[in-house]
């Protein structure tokens, strides 16, 4: 075994500069994810944890510190950390089919062959259950679909480490219920490395295997790291009554309501 | 169609010689009745139109028919020019073609300059909407050089050419590549972040950024940029004809007026319209093939 972790945040600084004005976002943060682990990151709004994960996407230069995924060190984006999006970012112009085709012609191109790459294509559409909607452009399905098409977008690359950019955040309850269990089963089958920035402490808690907590910014830093020793796979109403479940639940509360409650929004 | 089998069972009861037969309006079929509100649906965009023609049509015959009318009424208009009209086709050499010839010259010239100020105009537009420093560099001279009338480039560029051929093109060129510029370097300029984002996530290289995401997301403003470009070309070139001479609509148009040939005058402006038209509706129609899609987001 390796004596690394998979995925190492070492003690990254993020400054912001803005004409003579520096705003310091996040101050040392170091954290390690191992292989098949699912994170998510927790915080107010305004903590700067998409900053962070834009960081770790390469689509943010880091001020001080560095990612390093399995030991190497990586600063510019790539297929190998995709990005779930929070708009999911589908290139309308394209269909269902098309936007995924795209990522996986890019990603494949001397690898696959065509027939391959199509059939990989519809693969991960039936993944997401989006096959039906395969020809539909992105206007013409709903906003629960959009973001399974841009899961299966970010799962046809194959990532190391897939990351989720508050990827429920703009969906009614019911359908956001039923995608987390989506992406519950799909990690259970392919044993992504998932990190998961949210605000959500139920989707926290339910999904994840650690739950990095983060103060409030500015010069945000990881307040706390909780495990969530609950065994998959979780069935969400035989959680919900669950002691552990609940008593994590009450940590993440109490950090986020108590200690490091959102000033702006009393 | 016999009516008992379209009468209720109250009819079959009665003895045939008491039922007093309504005439129930003959029931249409489906296609039928969808034939006639298609029918009705298109004689209401076409009726209206045709009417106001008749109109106006009317009026200028009552006011041209007085006696010290000036221009001729449209009766006259027809008689007179009816040779150009059955006969587009004959050249008798020189510039006495028929209007076919005089349009497809002019056509040919719009589809020279025009095709070029697209390709440079994308391309330049593409520079100033991607990096901000070809912006600061450039935008100032295309906002001052983009007022110049069409027209007066036309001396320069005879003086530089020394032939109308490729001075009318030039002016052409000159003319629609200013508002495709301006609104490529728009459309670049609006392509959401997000976008940019899955392209740096999907490595993307140039050509594939600009053909697969670049291309397609700023096409709705690409296609405004050539729709207003078309337009202006063709106001163009009947005016730089005009002075250029040669075989084209525009001196068609001049050598009518010098000949006091006002029924020819007409005639062509008719027709300068309607090609203006076309030429704009192919553009929109192109627009909406390509973009589809696009304006939806």
């Amino acid at each position: 075994m390796s004596s690394y972790p998979y995925l190492k945040l070492d003690h990254i600084d993020k400054v912001f500069v803005r004409g003579s004005t520096e705003t310091e976002v996040l101050k040392d943060i170091t954290l390690g994810i191992e292989k098949g682990e699912y994170v998510s990151i927790i915080g107010h709004s305004g903590c700067g944890k998409s900053t962070l994960l834009n960081i770790i996407a390469g689509l943010l230069p880091v001020t001080t510190g560095g990612v390093l995924l399995e030991n190497r060190e990586v600063n510019d984006p790539g297929p190998d950390r995709a990005v779930v999006f929070q708009n999911h970012s589908l290139l309308p112009w394209l269909t269902v089919y098309g936007n995924v085709r795209l990522a996986v012609d890019k990603v494949f191109s001397g690898v696959k062959s065509r027939a391959d790459r199509h059939a990989w294509t519809l693969h991960n559409l039936d993944l997401v259950q989006m096959t039906h909607a395969k020809d539909k452009r992105p206007a013409e399905i709903s906003g629960g679909m959009k973001q399974r098409v841009g899961l299966a977008r970010a799962l046809a690359m194959e990532p190391k480490v897939l990351l989720l950019d508050e990827p429920f955040g703009a969906l009614d309850a019911l359908t956001r219920a039923h995608l987390q269990d989506s992406v519950m089963a799909i990690h259970g089958k392919l044993n992504n490395t998932v990190l998961m920035i949210t605000h959500d402490v139920d989707e926290a808690v339910l999904l994840s295997d650690r739950i990095v907590m983060m103060t409030n910014g500015p010069s945000a830093r990881i307040g706390e790291v909780l495990d969530v020793p609950l065994a998959r796979p979780r069935k969400r109403l035989q959680v919900a009554a669950d002691a552990t479940y609940l008593k994590c639940r009450q940590r993440v509360l109490e950090f986020l309501y108590e200690r490091h409650h959102f000033v702006e929004a009393a | 169609m016999n009516m008992p089998v379209r009468k209720t069972e109250a009819v079959i009861a009665l003895p045939p010689t008491a039922a007093k037969i309504l005439p129930l309006p003959p029931k249409r079929s489906a296609w039928t009745s969808r034939l006639m509100a298609r029918l009705a649906a298109i004689a209401a965009h076409v009726v209206p139109p045709i009417v106001v023609l008749a109109l106006i049509l009317a009026i200028w015959e009552v006011l041209c028919r007085k006696a010290g009318a000036t221009l001729p009424p449209p009766s006259r208009v027809l008689s007179e020019t009816w040779e150009l009209i059955v006969d587009p086709f004959f050249d008798r050499g020189g510039i006495d073609k028929g209007l076919y010839w005089h349009m497809s010259a002019s056509l040919q010239r719009v589809a020279f300059g025009y095709a070029l100020a697209s390709v440079v105009g994308v391309a330049l537009g593409t520079l100033v909407g991607q990096s901000t420093w070809a912006m600061r560099g450039l935008d100032p001279i295309f906002q001052v050089l983009r007022t110049v009338p069409p027209l007066a480039w036309l001396p320069l560029s005879l003086a530089a050419f020394r032939n109308g051929q490729p001075s009318a093109i030039f002016v052409i060129f000159i003319t629609a590549i200013w508002p495709v510029i301006i609104n490529t370097a728009v459309g670049i300029r609006n392509i959401p972040q997000d976008y940019r984002n899955v392209a740096k996530v999907l490595r993307l290289n140039h050509a594939e950024f600009f053909f697969k995401i670049m291309v397609p997301a700023a096409a709705p403003y690409i296609f405004t940029g050539l729709r207003i470009g078309i337009g202006l070309s063709w106001l163009a070139i009947v005016a730089a004809e005009m002075l250029i001479g040669g075989v084209g609509i525009g001196f068609f148009i001049w050598d009518a007026w010098n000949s006091s040939h006002i029924s020819e005058i007409i005639l062509a402006l008719i027709y300068v319209g309607l090609v203006g038209f076309v030429l704009d509706r192919i553009v929109a129609a192109a627009a909406s093939i390509v973009t589809r899609g696009t304006a939806a987001s």
